[in-house]
């Protein structure tokens, strides 16, 4: 297992290189002056220069892509103009609120799409069946940043249960059940969708799992149909529901953009919507590669909870 | 016989209600989905007909006005511009958009897939490290880059929404294009001379389409969704031009005070993702061959029993008796008998070989017995199952259960399929005693042990802890038969246990099953297609042919004098080693098909000796002599001075 | 007599290539065929027998050029096609064919069989096409099927009539040799008969050669002229059929012939139950039977057998032969 963990690991690092390849290359699509185009095109002559020396702009772009990929190895991603900050500080303090309710979500999505899912395929055709795939079906038409507007105007604006936007209340928040409070909507804004995907595959995986013969084998053995459903169908569902999980992450932290971005969330998503705009292309580009590479970590944990629950898959 | 064998085909409905209802609700949700796209697409095409004010005319003064306002059906906005007009203006430029990226993603993602997949090697590993590379992030980073780098702008966002879908098909396209890559034809394809890239365009592509188009299908909404995404941050579409995301994120700015501007083109995206949806749906399920059999169904915990009467006790009751048991598959409009009326008993610690073809119904005599048949389909329509004289088929389901694996159990036919593959074998042996018996984990751990090194697995005390990936074939079968005797049964009911083993170890698992049945006196009834393997094991057997025991008797007696022409025609066609290069003896014809089953003998149409007599009414299984019963008019022996 | 195929110290390698795009570790690798010889001389029948994982099948596969071979002659009709192999399967198809085991999924789902027989004859021999008409009627006779089946779908069809759609797709190619991988494993015994005495017809029609690979024993004892039994990617018994089963020479062969379940033998455990194939990762040094065999001595252990004749053109790869 240890030895498992280390392979994947190791495999991480070309993954990792890749994307700063796959931004890097994405960045110097950028028409015009580059150093003009990170500055803003109201930045002094001699700040532009200095740039240019710093990024080396002036060097081909096999050798830029090296001077950039050793500042950033050495914790320099450069400074955001627009804020004036470096831009290492402002993502890691953004990134935090980011995870907070991607996270949130993803449990969320996890634990009610597994769970509708199972009680879904169990019950296929049945009543309880059908309300969870009509339900399902809303949920993953509705676009997330609509229907959190929706829910805003319900429970904020008219019902004032919760606050309208926001992650801490401005006088005398900061506490949990504030933040609780605050991230009660944006969470179960942002968990609807993946909480269909997961749910509509659950289902299908179970009911692929529920032929196989092993299940026979299992009834045949007597095995209660409550331990056939949970035990037996389930674990083997299992494998495929965890890699849809990890992919499910991508789509969380995706989809955070836009709910960020309706309930003023203070996280990475929003400050990158704000970059983009304002053209601040450094807090763009390390944006970017520090989530990308947190993403890829998080996909090397889902593989490794694989292959805890897959004795074939370390093999 | 599996449901999977039967091959039904598209269309069919099945008769319960429940299932009839859902279909209709489907198909009825996929029309709706059809409609109400067909409708929007409609408006957005008609869009510059349509008596619509112009979409970009402002007037301030005429700002927010509620929807229904005179001269403006759905209000206005923050500029007093009409919103119905820039609805459906906008409603083309999101279904524009979003189609254009989908087709874009789809061609480059098959192109991909189906290069890798069908090339392999080298190829497909640069292929696919890329391709892994772009799923590394989470897709809207990659979108945000590339619209970072080239600017906002609609035709951006629809190239960043195209890029970060491509991944999905080439991932999805290439898997099917591996599996379809490695089938015979693209073989056979190849040794007709075909390059490979006539193979890929007309072996590959036809097979594949099906996939592209559902995975289309299941995407189109989501990318509407996400250049809607885009424009709704002001990264998509720019002032004055409008998308419903634009729309929408303008509208979000005057939430609070005039939601109606948010709210018109928030439910008209939901509107349009939730109808392509719906129409996805229906087109996967119209394409899609496993959903069509109706093979994503769950089989139930025991077969479905319509019967309208329950067979009498017999006279002298075995250990099992089954009487007149019919079990058919009802898919669709179609009903297919697999057992129209086997009867058969074992008596305690007997061997009986059930033999027959596939397809007649051997297996799903075998499955019937501990209502074990995959419903639906499955549904046994008459005739019951009586263990030690009491009914089984008609009993509740805890009383089933509790024979399950107990007083009867099963040995199947592919030990790597039949064992859970993420459980340790001991825990799969413990939780069948568990099942049954309250007892503590390490006793029947111990219990466990025991068993497995009663079926001569070397180093069992290691071999407990093994997952069945980690066992070879025969190994894996032994631990399938430990499982089987653990709770000392006293019927084992073996279903093919040995065919997909190879010979070598098949004799030493046919030697094994003889040995443990004599020692622990456990009747079985074994399920085999060979003569070979019933002349070595079974006391007595059973010939099925067409959903029916054609013949029955002494295995010997059988063997050596078979009475019905189907026995003897099949026994000479087997052939055996040490008979030297021949011709063989061939049965004309093919098995009848069970939905189709000829009036009088199901053999009769294949049969040399059949007489006119042989294709009318019911022709009954007869004693034949004292031990043995045939269902033929014209016995082939008389030697048992039958009663024919 | 010049053999029609003739193959020397064929062998094949599966992995093996390095990690980490060509610069890591070498991955473990299979030695799927070992230095494989054989003659097969116009008109026979060679039967192919072993069982699952032997290699029968890589064997027959580069045979027909469908693999390359890691080293090894392959000689049909006096050419050498080896380097051929894997790279122009139609260089084969002219004079050697395949009909696969799965009939069903030999035949691609979306063509009709008229396309399906067509193939060949445009892509190999560049018929035209009223001349593919005649030539598709001509085979349809040959192996007994009707007409009106050109123009449906393989799906419509059961598996000895799928089977015979794929020998006439083999024999439309007008090859002198024809490779049969298990061809009626996945059929009914009571069809079984019906193919292979349909084949036996057609190598007489036809003056063909057969390659006939199977796992069971009776069916190759009764079409085949002479057998090879192949033991963990090694041919380790060959010899005229009559022979190989009524007195074999290398034990596994006398295993395998024991093994099978027969009318009127009693049941009999033939071995102990770890007798299980060697590790192809690891493969033993010696005799890869030698941890099975009731004969084996330590030199079994050390060294490879050779295929040596034992007299008639009975070869065996044995140290200490059976009687």
């Amino acid at each position: 297992m240890g030895s498992y963990i280390l392979k994947r690991l190791l495999a991480a690092i070309p993954v990792i290189l890749g994307i700063t390849v796959i931004v890097f290359l994405i960045m110097s699509l950028i028409p015009g002056d580059p150093a003009t185009a990170i500055l803003g095109s109201y930045a002094t002559p001699e700040n532009v220069e200095k740039l240019n020396r710093d990024l080396g702009l002036d060097k081909p772009l096999v050798q830029q892509y090296f001077i950039w990929l050793g500042n950033m190895l050495q914790g320099d991603f450069g400074r955001s103009f627009s804020l004036n900050r470096p831009v290492l500080d402002e993502v890691l303090e953004r990134f935090g609120a980011t995870l907070v309710l991607a996270g949130t979500s993803l449990v969320i999505c996890s634990i009610l799409g597994i769970i509708a899912g199972v009680v879904s395929a169990a019950r296929q055709y049945g009543v309880a069946d059908k309300a969870i795939t009509f339900i399902v079906l809303i949920g993953i038409s509705i676009p997330s940043f609509f229907l959190g507007m929706m829910m805003i105007l319900l429970f904020a604006v008219n019902l004032r249960w919760l606050p309208v936007s926001g992650m801490y209340a401005i006088y005398g928040g900061g506490d949990l059940p504030d933040l609780i409070r605050h991230l009660l909507m944006p969470a179960t804004a942002l968990a609807v969708v993946a909480t269909g995907v997961i749910a509509r595959l659950s289902r299908s995986a179970m009911l692929e799992v529920l032929r196989q013969d092993f299940i026979r084998t299992a009834r045949a053995k007597g095995v209660t149909e409550r331990n056939v459903i949970w035990r037996h169908a389930l674990k083997a569902a299992m494998v495929s529901i965890i890699p849809v999980i990890g992919v499910q992450a991508g789509f969380v932290l995706s989809g955070a953009v836009y709910i960020e971005t309706v309930f003023q969330w203070p996280g990475v998503g929003r400050m990158l919507v704000t970059a983009i705009l304002t053209r601040d292309i450094l807090l763009v580009q390390g944006g970017v590669v520090i989530v990308a590479a947190c993403y890829v970590l998080f996909n090397l944990a889902v593989d490794v909870a694989q292959s805890l629950l897959d004795p074939r898959v370390t093999t | 016989m599996t449901a999977g064998d039967v091959a039904p085909t598209p269309q069919r409905r099945r008769p319960a209600a429940g299932a009839f209802l859902k279909l209709f609700l489907r198909n009825r949700l996929a029309a709706a989905g059809a409609i109400l796209l067909t409708a929007v697409v409609l408006l957005s095409v008609l869009a510059p007909l349509l008596p619509l004010q112009d979409p970009y005319a402002q007037d301030t003064a005429q700002k927010f006005l509620r929807p229904f306002s005179p001269g403006h059906l759905l209000g206005t906005d923050h500029l007093g511009r009409d919103i119905l007009s820039r609805l459906i203006w906008g409603t083309r430029l999101s279904l524009v958009v979003g189609l254009v990226a989908s087709f874009g993603a789809a061609f480059f993602g098959s192109v991909i897939g189906i290069t890798a997949g069908y090339f392999g090697g080298r190829t497909d590993n640069w292929l696919m490290r890329a391709i892994d590379m772009l799923m590394a992030f989470p897709y809207i980073l990659l979108a945000l880059a590339i619209v970072a780098a080239l600017g906002p702008g609609l035709v951006n966002a629809l190239i960043a929404v195209a890029v970060v879908n491509i991944p999905f098909f080439a991932r999805n396209i290439r898997g099917v294009t591996v599996t379809l890559a490695h089938k015979e034809f693209v073989d056979a394809a190849r040794l007709a001379g075909m390059t490979d890239l006539r193979i890929m365009v007309s072996e590959i592509l036809p097979n594949v389409l099906p996939v592209i188009v559902i995975a289309m299908s299941t995407t189109v909404g989501w990318m509407i969704l996400e250049t809607a995404g885009l424009s709704f941050l002001g990264l998509g579409s720019q002032p004055p031009v409008a998308d419903l995301g634009s729309m929408l994120g303008e509208g979000r700015n005057a939430l609070i005070t005039d939601p109606h501007a948010s709210i018109v083109p928030g439910l008209m995206i939901f509107v349009i993702v939730m109808s392509v949806n719906l129409l996805g749906d229906g087109i996967r399920d119209a394409l899609d061959p496993r959903l069509r059999s109706g093979a994503l169904t769950r089989p139930m915990a025991r077969t479905i029993v319509d019967r309208n009467a329950v067979p009498q006790p017999p006279a002298d009751p075995a250990l099992l008796n089954v009487q007149e048991l019919r079990t058919e598959f009802r898919v669709g409009s179609r009903t297919l008998k697999a057992l129209s009326g086997v009867t058969l008993q074992v008596r305690p610690g007997e061997c009986l070989g059930l033999i027959g073809e596939s397809g007649s119904g051997k297996s799903v005599t075998a499955l019937s017995v501990m209502g074990l048949v995959a419903s639906p389909p499955g549904v046994i329509a008459g005739g019951a199952v009586r263990y030690a004289g009491t009914e089984v088929l008609g009993a509740p389901f805890s009383e089933l259960r509790k024979l399950r694996g107990d007083r009867i159990s099963y040995i199947f036919q592919d030990p790597l399929a039949t064992l859970h593959p993420l459980y340790r074998v001991g825990d799969q042996i413990v939780e069948a005693i568990q099942a049954h018996h309250a007892v503590s984990k390490s006793k029947a751990r111990a219990r466990a042990l025991e068993l497995l090194e009663a079926v001569r697995i070397p180093n069992a005390s290691s071999r407990i802890d093994n997952f069945p990936h980690e066992l070879s074939g025969g190994m894996r079968q032994r631990v399938g038969i430990a499982m089987a005797l653990v709770n000392e049964p006293d019927l084992i009911i073996a279903d093919e246990p040995t065919t997909a083993l190879d010979v070598t170890v098949q004799a030493q698992i046919l030697s094994l099953l003889d040995d443990l049945r004599r020692e622990r006196g456990v009747a079985i009834l074994f399920i085999t297609h060979d003569f070979g393997v019933v002349a070595q094991l079974c006391d007595r057997i059973a010939v099925m042919y067409a959903g029916r025991i054609v013949e029955t008797g002494p295995t010997a007696a059988i063997l050596a004098d078979p009475a019905h022409p189907y026995t003897r025609r099949l026994i000479a066609c087997v052939p055996e080693l040490g008979e030297g290069q021949r011709e063989l003896h061939a049965i004309p014809g093919l098995p009848p098909a069970v939905d189709d089953l000829p009036p009088g003998c199901a053999f009769a149409p294949r049969c040399d000796k059949a007489q006119p007599a042989c294709r009318t009414g019911e022709i009954p299984l007869d004693a034949f002599g004292s031990e043995r019963a045939v269902r033929c008019l014209f016995p082939e022996s008389d030697q048992a001075g039958g009663a024919a | 007599m010049t053999p029609t195929l003739r193959i020397r110290d064929l062998d094949k390698r599966f992995g093996g290539a390095r990690t980490m795009f060509g610069f890591g570790p070498e991955k473990p690798s299979v030695h799927a065929v070992q230095s494989a010889s054989l003659d097969v001389t116009r008109g026979q029948t060679l039967g192919i027998v072993g069982e699952s994982g032997c290699g029968k099948s890589t064997l027959a596969r580069m045979i027909v050029g469908l693999l390359p071979p890691t080293a090894g002659v392959i000689e049909i009709e006096g050419t050498d096609y080896a380097a051929q192999a894997g790279k122009d399967p139609a260089a084969f198809g002219k004079v050697i064919q395949y009909v696969f085991q799965d009939p069903i999924s030999s035949l691609n789902p979306r063509k009709t069989i008229r396309q399906i027989l067509e193939t060949p004859l445009k892509r190999l021999h560049g018929m035209p096409a009223d001349k593919r008409a005649a030539r598709i009627d001509e085979i349809l006779d040959a192996v007994n099927l009707r007409r009106e089946f050109l123009d449906r779908y393989p799906h419509e069809f059961s598996g000895g009539q799928a089977q015979r759609i794929g020998i006439a797709r083999a024999l439309a190619a007008a090859p002198r040799i024809l490779v049969l991988d298990e061809p009626v494993s996945a059929l009914d015994v009571s069809v079984q008969a019906q193919v292979l005495n349909l084949l036996a017809r057609l190598k007489a029609e036809f003056g063909l050669t057969y390659l006939f690979i199977s796992h069971d024993l009776a069916v190759v004892e009764a079409v085949a002229d002479r057998v090879a039994v192949m033991y963990f990617g090694r041919i380790v018994e060959l010899a005229p059929a009559r022979e190989i089963f009524a007195a074999p020479r290398h034990h596994y062969t006398a295993l395998l012939a024991r093994s099978a379940p027969t009318v009127g033998r009693p049941l009999a455990a033939p071995e102990g139950a770890d007798a299980e194939l060697p590790d192809p990762l690891n493969p033993p040094p010696g005799c890869a039977f030698a941890k099975r065999c009731p004969a084996a001595t330590e030199i079994c252990r050390r060294e490879q057998p050779p295929l040596e004749d034992h007299g008639t053109g009975h070869y065996a790869a044995c140290h200490h032969p059976a009687r």
